[in-house]
């Protein structure tokens, strides 16, 4: 049977394709692992409570907050975050469309909005600007006032229409 | 920001969680999707020296429909439900319920038994489960299997009926009554937060028209989301055309014990209580006559 124990344990987790062992502490948070056990610093940490989606990451393909996950949680399971985006040099559609659009300012927001946007628009492809505004509620950006971010993502859903990308959804 | 250490441990079977409850109640917290427990646990306003992590226990979660309802398991997340094309048919009001619950990437983690185990006010899911008329399983080695009804369960702010060896394993809704229409409606500063206030509508007519067995609830407005019995008796029995809904729910909103927070004044949540109450009498009336499909 399973004791319950403080002591640090092995974990194996796939990030963005890579495999990765570590052995960590069971309260490390899974932003913290990402960042600072695998340098993976483009998943932000904003509050730690869940409100603000910068630390948003894909855990088997569903969008989570990993600032409410921990690192022995994520044992056997496949992550994606921001780095695992792009295609090589090529951005994915929402990332190009965030930069041609200004949807992003300072930054610090955006890891967590394209994941969100990512999954949204594979579930939402031709959402309307209501619906855009909705599934982006739980992401806080404090520069751009969002329009910009509705804008680039309404544009990169109309791309993906034309040209879904080959990786397209993997994460 | 950071959680104290605590010992951690993942059983695989619902029998195995159930010996580790018993062995360490008092010690102990459950870890469902953490989405409550895990702003506790970061801000240091939870430090259990031991979490019981749940997510393994495959029995646990998944949707059962059957002669006598629908049974969800306490693990069950919010969007697995979401995304469910069944839900609609089966359980209108819960249907129309979750997509106010947080956001996605919250539903992806946050589970039933998590919401209805946390028992906050102004949450969703206690507000369903009371209407509905819902029963919770709950289960330990001490007092095997316990089914609470659901105005027995949420006991007030923050508490339930749950002994701390006890493990909510499912909620049960008895089936849709034929023809009922449904309305739920709350208001809240952003989409996803918490409602300030909201209200939950079942109504249901015979076949002279007049309304039988009347539901209305509201949540956000108290320690507890509650059912407006005065209300409801108002509108018991009467032909559905001429029903006084805003009469009853004015009266709704005196049966309601609201507070004052950051967020608003309870003055000001009775108001909304009334408004919300009366918008949402009418949706339903609208949904049950075949007026409105959404
Ligand atoms: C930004 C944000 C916005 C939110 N907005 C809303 C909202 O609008 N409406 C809403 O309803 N909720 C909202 N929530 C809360 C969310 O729905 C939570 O997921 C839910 O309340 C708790 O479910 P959980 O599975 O995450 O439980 P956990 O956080 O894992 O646990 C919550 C509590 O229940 C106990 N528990 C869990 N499962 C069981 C069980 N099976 N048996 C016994 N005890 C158990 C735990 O020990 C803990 O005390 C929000 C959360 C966040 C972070
Ligand atoms: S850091 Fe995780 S939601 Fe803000
Ligand atoms: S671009 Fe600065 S917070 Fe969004």
């Amino acid at each position: 049977m399973t004791e319950p124990s403080a002591s640090p344990r092995p974990i194996r987790v796939s990030v963005n394709g890579v495999d990765h062992e570590r052995t960590v502490e069971p309260r490390l948070l899974l932003s913290d692992f990402l960042r600072h056990d695998l340098g993976l610093t483009g998943t932000h940490v904003g509050c730690e409570h869940g409100v603000c989606g910068a630390c948003t990451v894909a855990f088997d393909d569903q969008p989570v907050r990993s600032c409410l996950m921990f690192a022995v949680q994520a044992d056997g399971h496949r992550i994606g975050t921001i780095e695992g985006m792009a295609d090589g040099e090529t951005l994915h559609p929402l990332q190009m469309a965030f930069w041609e659009l200004s949807g992003l300012q300072c930054g610090f927001c955006t890891p967590g909005f394209l994941i969100t946007a990512r999954d949204f628009l594979a579930r939402n492809p031709d959402p309307s600007e209501p619906e855009v505004r909705e599934a982006l509620s739980g992401n806080l950006c404090r520069c751009t006032g969002y329009q910009s971010i509705v804008a680039a993502v309404l544009e990169a859903a109309r791309r993906l229409r034309q040209a879904p990308p080959a990786r397209f959804g993997k994460s | 920001m950071k959680p104290a250490p605590f010992a951690w441990c993942a059983p695989a079977t619902l029998d195995e969680a159930l010996d580790l409850l018993a062995g360490h109640a008092d010690a102990a917290r459950i870890l469902a999707g953490g989405q409550t427990l895990g702003p506790l646990l970061n801000m240091r306003l939870a430090t259990p020296s031991i979490l019981i992590d749940i997510n393994g226990i495959g029995e646990l979660a998944g949707l059962h429909p059957d002669s006598a309802g629908l049974t969800i398991g306490a693990l069950t997340r919010q969007s697995t439900l979401e995304d469910d094309p069944k839900l609609a048919a089966l359980q209108p009001l819960i249907a129309m319920a979750i997509p106010h619950i947080a956001h996605r990437a919250i539903r992806n983690r946050g589970t039933v038994g998590g919401s209805l185990a946390h028992a906050d006010p102004a949450a969703e899911w206690p507000a369903l489960a009371t209407l509905l008329g819902a029963h919770l399983l709950a289960r330990s080695k001490s007092r095997g299997r316990r089914l609470i009804g659901a105005e027995e369960f949420f006991i007030t702010h923050l508490t339930t009926a749950l002994a701390p060896d006890e493990l909510l394993c499912e909620v049960r809704v008895p089936p849709s009554p034929p023809g009922a229409g449904y309305a739920m409606l709350e208001f809240a500063r952003r989409h996803g937060d918490f409602a300030l206030a909201g209200a939950m509508v079942r109504l249901t007519s015979d076949a002279g028209g007049k309304l039988t067995d009347p539901r209305l609830v509201l949540f956000g407005t108290g320690r507890r989301a509650s059912r407006a019995r005065r209300a409801e008796a108002m509108l018991a029995g009467v032909s559905a055309g001429t029903a006084l809904f805003a009469a009853a729910a004015a009266t709704a909103a005196t049966e309601i014990d609201p507070y004052d927070d950051l967020h608003a004044s309870a003055e000001y949540r009775r108001h909304l209580a009334a408004v919300l109450a009366s918008r949402a009498l009418e949706e339903a009336l609208a949904r049950m006559n075949g007026k409105r499909h959404d």
